[in-house]
């Protein structure tokens, strides 16, 4: 290994589990966000 | 080789070790920050540990409390343990981690964090709170203080461009974490419940496995740079800022600096500030506006302030990196300070909407405040030890949890007793609190590089990287 090294070039099966990754995380935190707006929304009715 | 290393490469369990973790070619490290987030959203289930203290009153008498069910002071111990055991763990359990890399303390947390709530549900099935205490209190605390410190050091390493960001993203998941299990909890306390049990066990029984396999995602997806390793285009800056230091001390020798111990009590206050603040917000509230905020209006208010606590902590630790983690907490004390005071004038003139907003601001500073702290560690510190010193540090996360709650209660109590109206009761809590930030001010002003003579030399750096 070089002292410093660079490799950004993703690897079309690491841009996959880019995208699955994301999801996998986002999906849940989506649904905490939405959960917790609809509760917030009756503080201003 | 020694032996010890020689027995951590194989078996079993080689797969976490840290040689089996280091990136090939093709990896991207925009997958590092949902790996740590998929342990710091399950960790942040401890925030919302609250939705089971009244249905566990109840799990004898089911529709009431019966003479041998457990009361509501017994269950408060529950959170209380997994606090101090975070903290304690976080600061025990650094220097292991910084040897033994991500993937195996990752999955430790896991083992940890999901086994805590299955020893928890067997002591639910046996009446036997002991089992919850040790279970979720002590074996899951410890999950939550090595999941919460596990991927610090990681991502610093890769984002040394944006090392804020980085630690905001993944703890930003741990002020989510609530926002999910609060509702998810709830549902599934329904969907087990029948007219012999309340739904705890099985709730139990699945969040634990649940957490098992999402954290365990977490420690299979995490890898480590290769050494020397930098992004694409990214030099380190030839001339470093002041605050910003090349050089590395050793987690032991920084306990001997004053800016740890600086860095301890600017972390201490603003968490106590904002702590104090959190347990009190639905009170507060409906007594500042009564009549006016209804209880499940407050519910929404304080769900509202979980979402500015974990926007707070990816907004502000990302800002940090442009503008300096002194800078960043300056702002958190000295907006804190003004925001704090004017509390209690919303109150008097009665605008919900600025009192909403007040607080929206002051609880995303204190989410900023737990966000931006890794990346100022390793400004003033350097990445070798930055994990371990993290982990000591949050023993001020401790402290602050006792002390501003209790700070906040007394004050209150101490007013309404002396014959002050409850909706004026916070007024001088809040003066307090803004006091609380202006000595945070100062211990933050008085931050300066680290002396050179705690540095590491480069023949201990290199022996360090041997270990």
């Amino acid at each position: 290994m070089t002292e410093t090294s660079h490799h950004e070039d993703v690897s079309a099966a690491n841009k996959v589990k880019l995208v699955l990754a994301w999801t996998f995380v986002g999906i849940p935190l989506l649904w905490g966000v939405f959960n917790t707006l609809a509760k917030a929304a009756l503080l201003f009715q | 080789m020694t032996t010890a290393a020689h027995a951590e490469s194989g078996g079993l369990f080689g797969w976490l070790d840290r040689s089996h973790t280091i990136a090939k070619p093709g990896f991207s490290r925009w997958l590092v920050p949902p790996a740590a987030l998929c342990v710091h959203l399950c960790i942040g289930q401890v925030y919302a540990f609250s939705v089971f203290n009244l249905p566990m009153t109840r799990l004898i008498g089911i529709t009431e409390s019966a003479p041998d069910d457990w009361r509501l002071t017994q269950l408060g111990w529950i959170f209380s343990l997994a606090i101090v055991f975070l903290g304690l763990s976080a600061a025990f359990t650094g220097t292991w981690l910084d040897r033994v890399g991500p993937r195996r303390a990752m999955f430790t947390a896991a083992l940890c964090f999901g086994g805590g709530f299955l020893l928890s549900a067997l002591g639910i099935h046996l009446h036997q709170l002991w089992l919850i205490y040790l279970g979720y209190g002590v074996i899951g605390g410890c999950g939550l203080g090595l999941g919460y410190i596990s991927p610090v050091k990681t991502l610093i390493t890769w984002f040394p461009d944006r090392p804020g960001m980085a630690t905001g993203m993944a703890i930003m998941g741990f002020g989510g974490g609530a926002m999910i299990a609060s509702p998810l909890s709830v549902w599934l306390m329904k969907y087990f419940s029948s007219p012999t049990d309340v739904g705890v066990m099985g709730t139990f029984i699945t969040l634990g496995l649940v957490y098992l396999f999402f954290m365990m995602m977490g420690a299979v997806l995490v890898r480590v740079p290769p050494n020397g390793w930098l992004p694409e285009g990214y030099e380190p800056p030839a001339q470093p800022k002041k605050m910003v230091t090349t050089a590395h001390v050793h987690v032991d020798e920084a306990l001997k600096t004053k800016q740890f111990y600086l860095l301890w009590g600017v972390l201490c206050l603003n968490v106590t500030a904002g702590i104090g603040v959190l347990g009190q917000a639905s009170a507060m509230s409906q007594e500042m506006f009564p009549g006016q905020i209804t209880a499940a209006a407050a519910a929404g208010f304080v769900g509202l302030l979980s979402l500015f606590n974990m926007l707070g902590r990816f907004f502000w630790a990302s800002s940090s990196d442009y503008i300096g983690r002194r800078n960043t907490y300056m702002i958190f004390f000295a907006l804190g300070m003004v925001l704090y005071a004017i509390v209690p004038w919303t109150g008097r003139i009665d605008s919900i909407v600025l009192f909403v907003a007040c607080y929206a601001v002051i609880l995303s500073m204190y989410g900023g405040g737990f966000a931006t702290i890794p990346a100022y560690l390793r400004d003033v510190f350097g990445t070798r030890y930055v994990g371990a010193i993290h982990g000591r540090l949050l023993t001020a996360w401790s402290a602050a949890g006792v002390f501003g709650p209790v700070l906040v209660n007394y004050i209150r109590e101490y007013q309404i007793n002396h014959g002050v109206p409850k909706a004026d009761a916070y007024s001088v809590t809040m003066y307090i609190m803004a006091g609380l930030l202006f000595i945070g001010f100062v211990l933050n002003w008085l931050m300066t590089p680290v002396d050179e003579k705690h540095h590491m030399s480069e023949a201990e750096l290199k022996a360090s990287m041997e270990d």
